[in-house]
């Protein structure tokens, strides 16, 4: 390839948070933000709760969901205003508000998952 | 269903006016008749400076797009009888410069059209002595869908992302692209990566898929484009894992 | 290579008597798939608060069991709660939108014929269900 751009690589990150997001976050969604809270279901005891988060196989999942879901958010929010709002000529102000928090959402999450669990 | 019907046409006539002006035409109304007809009727015995571009009737040449009540369509394939006692809108084909009442200009898209290169590109041409390149039906199959485009342009004015940013390469070209990408006589899908993969290539597109739901040909552009971005992708991740391995050469993914 | 010649140059680029219409800042108003594919492009913007809320969730979790019960009385306040409410459902139609889509950009081949594009999205939405049965199983069913 003559030149290498990176929009492949961005959209493979978009596609990969589309199918994780597509695929946990409803049911997180019902689950940890709507059922627990209200008390519709009794959410799991603390004790398992901890233990559950704590296992590295949950760890990695909901690392690679968090990040994941970011970037995609990002490759999507960008095009978004882009094409919604007709800011392609601000892309210098968007990309990095883009991408950039998508990148500190990556750090946040791998600082937590990693060292804080 | 009565037996005439109103056409409210969009005039344009760049050394009369700076905007287009809406013109009423009572037209019959034959169960058989489509807006082509229409129009055609009005050239012949109503208004004969109307301009418009039309020539097979039948949904083959691609001649014939325009707006029809804000919707893209074929004139020839749209029956008057679809649009009930009307009036029907008849505007010309949206995300194009208007040259004149009707008639858009058409340059962008070809210039699109010949830069991904649509021909067999070999790296040896095979000698004539030797024969014809061999290809089975299934192979055929493969890229049949993305041959059937007649060029029409419908897609081009039902992308959003064409209308916002002109620099867009668009759904019928990257369709095309794929139909030489995918053709197993093909070796060119390298020469063709640069272009499509550039930022206005395929990266521009979001999959609003409103060119499939306009394509009278059954062509499936917004398919093509997603199949190539995954292909793309695929590649860069090869090339990145294994940057030995130099270029594709054979036949496209 | 077979040498041929660059897109024909002979196109004119522009003319000052040609009518070039500015597209609208509303045009994704304009047409019904155009909105629908806006607010399915939005909720992207669901999932990334979904992203922030799961972070500070674990958070509270590895602060203790107060912090815990602090962060579920926090997300029972109604504020919290209708923006979940709203996200649920931009979720959902994200994921039914991402299923029916995702076939198009694969043609997957099974002893050489094409697999049809309805049995690859039946596929997403089993592995769908698979998902949500596993993580409904671990949060409610232990």
């Amino acid at each position: 390839m003559a030149r290498r751009s990176v929009e492949p690589l961005l959209w493979t990150l978009f596609s990969a948070g589309g199918v994780l997001a597509a695929l946990l976050l409803p049911i997180l969604v019902l689950l940890l933000g709507l059922a627990f809270p209200l008390g519709w279901l009794a959410p799991p005891s603390y004790g398992y709760l901890a233990s559950l988060l704590h296992h590295p196989l949950t760890r990695l999942a909901l690392f690679a969901l968090c990040s994941l879901s970011l970037w995609h958010w990002a490759h999507r929010f960008r095009y978004t205003l882009y094409d919604g709002l007709q800011i392609k000529h601000l892309n210098e102000l968007v990309n990095p508000f883009c991408y950039g928090g998508a990148l500190a959402g990556t750090v946040v999450a791998a600082y937590l998952f990693g060292f804080v669990l | 269903m009565a037996d005439r019907i109103t056409l409210q046409v969009a005039r344009y006539r760049p050394e009369e006016e700076s905007a287009p002006v809406m013109q009423e035409y009572e037209v019959p109304c034959h169960k058989e008749w489509v807006v082509l007809d229409g129009l055609n009727y009005i050239k012949d015995h109503l208004d004969g400076t109307l301009s418009y571009r039309w020539s097979c009737r039948m949904g083959i040449c691609g001649s014939c797009g325009m707006t029809v009540n804000g919707q893209p369509k074929l004139t020839c394939a749209t029956a008057l009888t679809d649009y009930g006692d009307g009036p029907i809108t008849v505007e010309p084909l949206r995300n194009f410069p208007v040259v004149r009442d009707l008639v858009v200009e058409i340059g962008d898209f070809m210039r699109k059209l010949t830069g991904v290169k649509p021909w067999i590109m070999r790296e040896h041409e095979k000698p004539l002595s030797e024969g014809e390149y061999l290809q089975t039906p299934e192979q055929m199959d493969e890229y049949k869908q993305f041959s059937m485009c007649i060029n029409c342009m419908l897609c081009y004015s039902a992308c959003p992302i064409y209308g916002l940013d002109p620099g867009f390469i668009g759904p019928a070209a990257i369709a095309l692209a794929q139909r030489y990408n995918l053709d197993s006589r093909d070796q060119g899908a390298d020469e063709r990566f640069d272009m499509l993969s550039e930022h206005e290539g395929i990266w521009g597109c979001t999959f609003v898929g409103e060119c499939t739901e306009v394509c009278p040909k059954g062509v499936d552009p917004a398919g093509a484009i997603q199949r190539y971005k995954l292909t793309a992708a695929m590649e860069t991740v090869k090339s990145f894992l294994m940057p030995w391995k130099g270029g594709r050469g054979g036949s496209g993914a | 290579m077979s040498d041929r010649p660059a897109s024909s140059p002979r196109y004119a680029t522009h003319h000052p008597r040609w009518l070039r219409t500015r597209v609208s800042t509303w045009w994704w108003l304009q047409r019904r798939a155009y909105f629908k594919f806006i607010l399915r492009e939005l909720s992207s913007v669901c999932a990334a608060w979904f992203v922030i809320y799961l972070l500070l969730l674990v958070r509270a979790v590895s602060r203790g069991e107060a912090a815990w019960r602090g962060f579920l009385d926090w997300a029972a306040a109604p504020l919290v709660v209708v923006v979940n409410v709203v996200s649920l459902f931009f979720l959902i139609f994200h994921a039914i939108t991402w299923f029916n889509l995702a076939p198009r950009a694969m043609v997957v081949k099974l002893g050489g014929k094409k697999v049809p594009g309805v049995l690859i999205a039946a596929s997403n939405y089993a592995a769908w269900a698979v998902a949500t049965a596993l993580v409904a199983w671990l949060l409610v069913g232990r």
